[in-house]
């Protein structure tokens, strides 16, 4: 037995649970468990051990990000028991809720507040029943470490619960603890699975290997949409433990005693392939998305007559902003364990941020009951967004089919560059007018962005096989932040949905939010620029008054960069070595999360290299519940974003993607991070908000803006490459 | 054909037998000797999440065929140290909270341990240079030049 299957079961036994003690064995109806995992019930979220443990089951998932610290500090908080004492479960199908996927910086603001609200009913009912237990009213008692102290004595969780059976619905109205009672939330917590990884024993789910696992590989097509005609079987012959080909028509894949012989015998098969070259042309993408047929016209915010207020006004702006295709490149290549049981049941233990979903999709893929599918969560490498590992898990799934050894599929670099699902390319058309004084009179926006939301990609494994799927799009939830806070009169943002894009679609950290963001934010510095204003006073002044916080992030971060009120560009252009600042602002898909940027960027101009020297950052999620959490999740947006505004783009010819390694896509390096600082802005009594994407949503305009302070050149394409200022440096 | 390559990891002397003795040293670690404190990145030696020390050196596992360690000395991460005895920059990177996902951390510290017997006092650009062939995707960059800074100090 494996090691977390071993640890799991051992807190199953050891588990009075809140309600009901729940057994690992099937139920009724094939049941992977008897634990409930309805939404609305405490113990989906909780359960007490005998022990006086505490196991908190989440449907969001810990992709590197330090989240499971945040859920034992919310559980522990409420709950009253020291940290140490709280261990979390997450993402499996069985034991945990359907929370959702854990993406769009939901999982405290959505995820994390489902718990507390679960842990303060819970800490509600236990008082209720201690004050029985010990003759005295609920408010004279008081918690210590899992005990409810007064009246006649103590009484621990673990002795209330006692095995019984305490049907509790989650009571969103339950009274949390007050900013001045909390010990644990809203402090500055080391994160618990750090020891583990820094002294190599943690486990992530490309280190699980249970005993007789085989180990795989799929290996995908030349040419992005050919089917496999023909696969030579003895052209593996000479490599020992080769169990077994898979081949339906464009997936083929091996399977071996070892993980050399399947990597061996992935490079060796001899297999014809058909012909096929349906990408478009990568020099001229931005006229492909142009003539892309239009599925649907989205509104996304429309105050007066913009087109007839630009019209009218006596200065018009106008100007295109592209962001290019990105991949995920994960640092560690999709993996996935899959196996069959002899009821033909099937278990995949993936790094899914999805498993709910996953064990849908596979399911259907393999024309199963979805009651026969568990995925189970388990650590990959960083995740931000839907990347490989669902692809993994369905091919690892097909091909543990037909026996019941476990089946490990570990992606090569080349597959992970070439075959996750990709960020689409997203063009903005800009439009504004200025009265005399500077003053806007009228703005548009129009986006042409592929359909679709955020619901489930397609397994590469289905549509390579022709297996059943859903034939979605989903590039996520990519429309948000085209619609701006500024006070204009007259304002109209369009949502052109595509009805293709050139590769299967998903989401990437803070999808078209930052794109839409770059949008915005760059060009109305374009505009602020041509009315010759300082542009944190521009913005300012056409924040609402009422946009407290707003203001605050903005006016903060002037100060924290130590801003001289000027406009831009700045005056002395001469030199080669040109240094410039750039401000931008967002409020997070126009309802949470407010975070101002300023870039500092040194432009050396004979050579067209830009260097971001400085990074200022100020953030208002509302309530923190780890700060050094929310901390590294805004230098992680800022560096990860960094990376994809200056370097990142993907590569492809007619065939298929050739970016395929680190020096074909090349992110971010050490000596290109920048100096960053970071103001936390807490807000203790306030709803907490997400801060795993806001912070990205600013970076490509606040570099952008900066560039152009620096030489009075505006760069619309991202990525912001030394070609590009060279061209826009020669065309000024 | 099967071959034994016999050498020592992390103190203790291994042996193991491979089908195939070009197979990268990082397959045999994971997988023949069950060490998986180091990690499979991109087998092209470009990321740095497979560095182990060999006779003290930093090298990426994923580029050394199994059969050139015949006879040396493996250090993996996972016998740098232990939390009863940490190694330096093992207790420098929990004090800096200096991992996200944790995948490329393996190769941040080893790669680093070595750097620091031969620099045991470099400055913040000579650690980000020696760190430039190592990827990180999560963004932990500054909180791993200041636990490599941190561990210098001592």
């Amino acid at each position: 037995m494996n090691a977390i299957a071993a640890s799991r079961r051992a807190l199953f036994q050891g588990a009075a649970a809140l309600t009901v003690a729940f057994a690992l064995r099937p139920g009724a109806a094939g049941a992977w468990t008897t634990k409930p995992v309805a939404l609305d019930e405490c113990d989906a979220y909780l359960a007490i051990g005998a022990d006086g443990r505490v196991t908190v089951f989440v449907g969001k998932v810990d992709m590197g990000t330090g989240i499971r610290t945040g859920f034992i500090q919310i559980a522990a908080e409420e709950l009253d028991v020291p940290m140490t004492r709280v261990s979390v479960v997450e993402g499996d199908t069985a034991t945990t809720p359907d929370q959702g996927p854990t993406y769009g910086s939901l999982s405290i603001q959505n995820g994390g507040v489902a718990l507390r609200a679960a842990a303060a009913t819970a800490r509600r009912e236990f008082l209720r029943l201690a004050s029985e237990r010990l003759g005295a009213p609920a408010a004279s008692l008081r918690i210590e470490d899992g005990e409810i102290i007064g009246g006649s004595g103590r009484v621990s969780y673990s002795a209330l619960v006692g095995g019984r059976a305490i049907s509790l619905k989650v009571d969103t109205n339950a009274p949390i603890k007050p900013p001045e009672a909390r010990r644990i939330v809203g402090r500055a917590v080391p994160r618990v699975d750090i020891p583990s990884k820094v002294f190599g024993r943690f486990e992530y789910v490309h280190d699980f290997n249970p005993p007789g696992t085989l180990h795989a590989r799929a290996i995908r097509p030349p040419a992005m949409g050919a089917v496999a005609e023909a696969v030579d079987e003895a052209s593996i012959r000479d490599i020992p433990g080769i169990v077994r080909v898979l081949h339906q028509r464009g997936f083929v894949g091996v399977v071996a005693e070892t993980e050399w012989a399947a990597i061996r015998a992935a490079r060796q098969l001899r297999i014809r392939w058909s012909d096929w070259a349906g990408l478009p042309d990568q020099a001229r993408i931005w006229e492909h998305v142009r003539a892309t047929p239009v599925a649907q016209v989205q509104v996304t915010s429309e105050r007066g007559d913009a087109a007839a207020a630009i019209a009218a006004s006596p200065k018009k702006l106008a100007a295109s902003y592209d962001f290019a295709i990105h991949t995920h490149a994960s640092m560690g290549p999709s993996c996935a364990v899959a196996k069959f049981d002899d009821d033909g049941r099937l278990t995949v233990w993936s790094a899914s941020q999805a498993t709910h979903n996953l064990r849908k999709q596979l399911a259907m893929m393999l024309a199963i009951d979805v009651e026969k599918v568990r995925c189970i969560y388990m650590e990959g490498a960083g995740c931000y967004g839907r990347n490989g590992h669902e692809d993994a898990a369905a091919d690892a799934a097909l091909l543990a089919r037909g026996q019941t050894r476990p089946v490990r599929v570990q992606w090569m670099r080349e597959d992970e560059h070439g075959w996750d699902p990709k960020g689409p390319p997203h063009l903005v058309d800009m439009r504004a007018g200025l009265d005399a004084q500077g003053r806007v009179t009228g703005w548009t926006a129009d986006a042409y962005i592929p359909r679709g939301a955020g619901g489930n990609v397609d397994l590469t494994a289905a549509e390579l096989g022709g297996l059943p799927r859903e034939t979605l799009m989903s590039p996520g939830n990519i429309v948000h932040n085209l619609a701006h806070g500024y006070a204009m009169p007259a304002v109209k943002t369009v949502c052109h949905r595509l009805d293709t894009t050139p590769f299967r679609p998903s989401w990437i950290r803070t999808p078209g939010r930052m794109q839409n963001t770059f949008a915005t934010e760059a060009f109305l510095d374009e505009v602020i620029a041509e009315a010759g204003a300082d542009p944190i006073a521009y913005r300012l002044g056409m924040l609402p008054a009422d946009e407290l916080r707003g203001r605050e992030v903005l006016e903060r971060v002037g100060r924290l960069a130590n801003w001289q009120g000027r406009p831009s560009p700045q005056r002395d252009r001469t030199g080669d070595v040109l240094r410039g600042r750039g401000v931008t602002y967002v409020k997070y898909e126009m309802v949470r999360t407010y975070v101002a940027a300023v870039a500092e960027v040194e432009v050396t101009r004979s050579t067209g290299a830009i260097k971001v020297t400085r990074f200022y950052c100020t953030h208002d999620c509302g309530q923190m519940i780890n700060p050094d959490g929310v901390k590294a999740q805004i230098e992680g947006n800022i560096i990860h974003t960094l990376s994809r505004t200056l370097k990142e783009e993907l590569l492809y010819d007619r065939r298929t993607v050739t970016s395929r390694d680190w020096s074909s896509y090349q992110v971010i390096t050490f000596p290109e991070v920048p100096e960053m600082r970071i103001e936390l802005i807490d807000r203790p009594t306030e709803r907490p908000w997400g801060a795993g994407e806001p912070a990205a949503a600013v970076v490509p305009s606040a570099v952008s803006n900066a560039i152009f302070d620096a030489t009075g050149v505006r760069l619309r394409s991202v990525p912001f490459t030394s070609a590009k200022l060279l061209a826009a440096l020669r065309g000024a | 054909m099967a071959t034994n390559i016999g050498f020592t990891v992390n103190g203790a002397a291994r042996s193991i037998t491979v089908d195939d003795a070009e197979m990268p040293l990082l397959y045999a670690l994971r997988n023949d000797v069950g060490d998986r404190s180091l990690h499979y990145g991109c087998g092209l030696g470009q990321c740095g999440a497979c560095t182990i020390h060999l006779d003290g050196e930093a090298v990426r596992s994923c580029q050394i065929p199994a059969s050139a360690a015949a006879g040396k000395r493996i250090t993996t991460l996972a016998g740098l140290g232990t939390p009863e005895a940490p190694h330096p920059l093992q207790a420098a990177f929990i004090a800096e909270q200096a991992v996200q996902c944790g995948y490329c951390l393996n190769g941040m510290i080893m790669q680093s341990a070595a750097f620091l017997t031969k620099n045991p006092r470099p400055t913040e650009t000579q650690v980000k240079e020696e760190l430039v062939n190592n990827i990180c995707r999560c963004g932990t960059h500054p909180r791993v030049v200041a636990a490599v800074l941190r561990a210098a100090r001592g």
